[in-house]
Parts: structure tokens; sequence; C-alpha cells
């Protein structure tokens, strides 16, 4: 195990902290007709999932009312930068509820410096 | 020399060149010892016996076939020209390539005395409305004709710990200071079982046509 740990060690990336409730900006560099380009996807963090190398985090966001998720892994060499939009203060490790909700309130996660939230994320039916 | 032994340590993944995930199982392959040459005129076929491990103490048969090779495990390779290598000659990890085809065997993880929904994939029966036939085996066969059992029914028995061979294993990397060498996807066994690894010299051309073919698509 300590083998295949330090393995893993090794292909680290230099990632920014960032947890799940964040709104971040993932760019990823994408090859399109033998030309590589960065392109960017803006949303909330939903989950991390694994540990190490293996460390998944899933963004969603809402595209014309239609709840679009993508799975990256945060060290994925595919992965140019993340930067981080707006930290958000959740109680869950991970947002699954976010996908029953429609409209604003699918995209309201609290900022987190707040001391006591002004307006709680309303549940619409 | 073809073939290498090995300690399986783990999987783990790993990402190529295009930044694509690749599952890997880690083995440490190596230092391995050539510790007998058999050849056609003495023993009838031709091969090398190659010693991998280590133990502290040796028994007194053992001292007298390996003298100073303290070697736990001991397994045979069949090569074409046994005349070219030397008994003590060392076996390393690095005369694999990246991109290498392997044939790897080991021993598969034990089941014990299993069912047959479990060994032959068999389906079960209903869980309720009465019925009892839960995971029991069904019907084997017909009656009065033909009057016997078939050879071959799958029945309950016991089940891996047996020798299990995968052929055209791609070999990921290799880290010749560590003697380590990553293989795509899984390998038979628990980790710590030993493993043998043995160059498929037959798939390597085809490995080579697709890849080729692989290389021309990307253009």
């Amino acid at each position: 195990m300590k083998m295949i740990d330090e393995m893993e060690k090794a292909q680290l990336k230099d990632v920014p902290k960032f947890k799940v409730g964040d709104t971040v900006k993932v760019f990823s560099k994408i090859i399109e007709g033998g030309k590589e380009r960065v392109q960017g996807f803006e949303g909330i963090v939903i989950k991390r999932q694994g540990g190490s190398s293996r460390e998944t985090f899933t963004v969603r966001k809402l595209v014309q009312g239609v709840g679009v998720e993508r799975t990256f892994l945060v060290h994925s060499p595919r992965i140019d930068h993340i930067t981080i939009q707006r930290s958000g203060k959740v109680r869950r490790a991970k947002l699954y509820y976010l996908r029953k909700r429609i409209g604003s309130s699918a995209t309201k996660v609290e900022e987190e410096k707040q001391v006591e939230a002004t307006q709680p994320a309303k549940e619409s039916a | 020399m073809d073939g290498i032994l090995g300690k399986k340590i783990g999987m783990t993944q790993v990402f190529d060149e295009a930044g694509n995930v690749v599952p890997v199982t880690v083995v440490e392959a190596g230092p391995c010892v050539i510790t007998q040459i058999k050849t056609a005129a003495k023993e009838g076929y031709a091969a090398v016996q190659v010693g991998f491990g280590q133990v502290k103490e040796l028994n007194k048969p053992m001292k007298g076939h390996l003298k100073e090779a303290k070697v736990r495990h001991l397994r045979e390779f069949w090569v074409a020209k046994p005349e070219e290598l030397k008994i003590g000659q060392e076996i390393k990890v690095d005369m694999f390539n990246p991109g290498d085809v392997v044939t790897i065997s080991g021993t598969s993880i034990g089941k014990g005395f299993a069912g047959t929904i479990k060994r032959h994939h068999h389906h079960r029966g209903p869980m309720s409305h009465g019925s009892k036939s839960h995971r029991i085996t069904g019907s084997i066969g017909a009656g009065t004709t033909p009057g016997r059992v078939f050879k071959g029914r799958g029945m309950a028995g016991h089940m891996g710990a047996a020798k299990v061979t995968q052929k055209n294993v791609r070999v990921v990397s290799i880290d010749a200071a560590k003697n380590l060498i990553l293989l795509s996807g899984a390998v038979p066994g628990k980790s710590g079982n030993l493993i043998s690894i043995l160059r498929t010299a037959a798939a390597q051309p085809a490995a080579a046509k697709k890849e080729e073919k692989q290389a021309e698509q990307a253009k």
C-alpha cells in the first residue's frame, strides 16, 4: 500500500482549495479539429468523492432551466485551471437536494462569510 | 529471456499522455535469478528455472539445488535458446517497455465451496410466494430419456484458488529503480500473490497493427 500511496502522491497537482457548495469555474483543455483550446464550465460543486489522485468533483449548473452536471478529476492533466467564484456555506457533504429544485432556488447556496442567513433558500414546489 | 516473476501490490489509476485515466495493477517484479537451465538434450525440453523472493534460511535439499541464491519461489519459463543464458543471471523488470503485450498468470481468490449461482452463473429461484427454491440447484436433466446426467453439468463445488492466465495484458509503465511494472486492468489473485509475467510474442504484431490503425484514425 505504501508504494501505491507514493505513486498517487506523485500525480497530485497544485489545485486551489475549494469545497462542496462553492461556485467554481473549471477551465478544461479540449482538442477540437487538431487544435487545443480551453473551455470554461461554471457551477456549484455538489460533491467531492474519492481521495488522493483518484479524487473527483461534480459541478452542477442550469442551462435554460435544465440541470447540467459534469464530473471532473481534481488532478486531471486535462484541467487547465480552476477559479473559485464564490464560496458557499452548506450543511451537507453532497448537495443532491439541489437536483429537485427548480428556478432560482436551485442555484442559491448561502455565501459563506455571512454570519446569519438573511433568507434561507426557499423550497419551490 | 521473456519472463519474470513478481508480487502483486494492488490497484490504482494513472493518467496517460492524453490525460485519460487508466486503471492499473502495480506488480513488484524481480529482480529474479536464473537457478537452473533445462535443455532438450538433458531434460527433454528447453526451459529456464527462475527464482524470486527472499527466504532467511534454506533447508539442505534446497541449498544443494540453489547454492547461494536464497529465493522463495521457483517457476519455469520455456525459452527458445537456453544456451544464451547462464545460471545466476539476473532478470530485471527493465526488459519490458511501456506498450508491450504480456501474458500473466496467478492464483485466483479462493471462494470455498460455492453454489451453482456463484460458480456457474445460474439463475436463482423465486424468493417469495411460497417458493423454497431460493438458491438451490435446479433441474440437472430430463427423465428416462436419456436416463443419466450429461457430462459437464454445472454443479456446486470448490471455486477459485486455481491458476488463472490472462492474455494480451498491456504494460502501462515501468519503474526500473523500484522494480515496479504497471499492468493495465486487473490481475488474478489477492495483493501479495505471486504473478508470472511473460511476453506475448505472438500477440505483439497484432498490437502493433492496432496501434498503427489508431494512429491513422487520429490523423
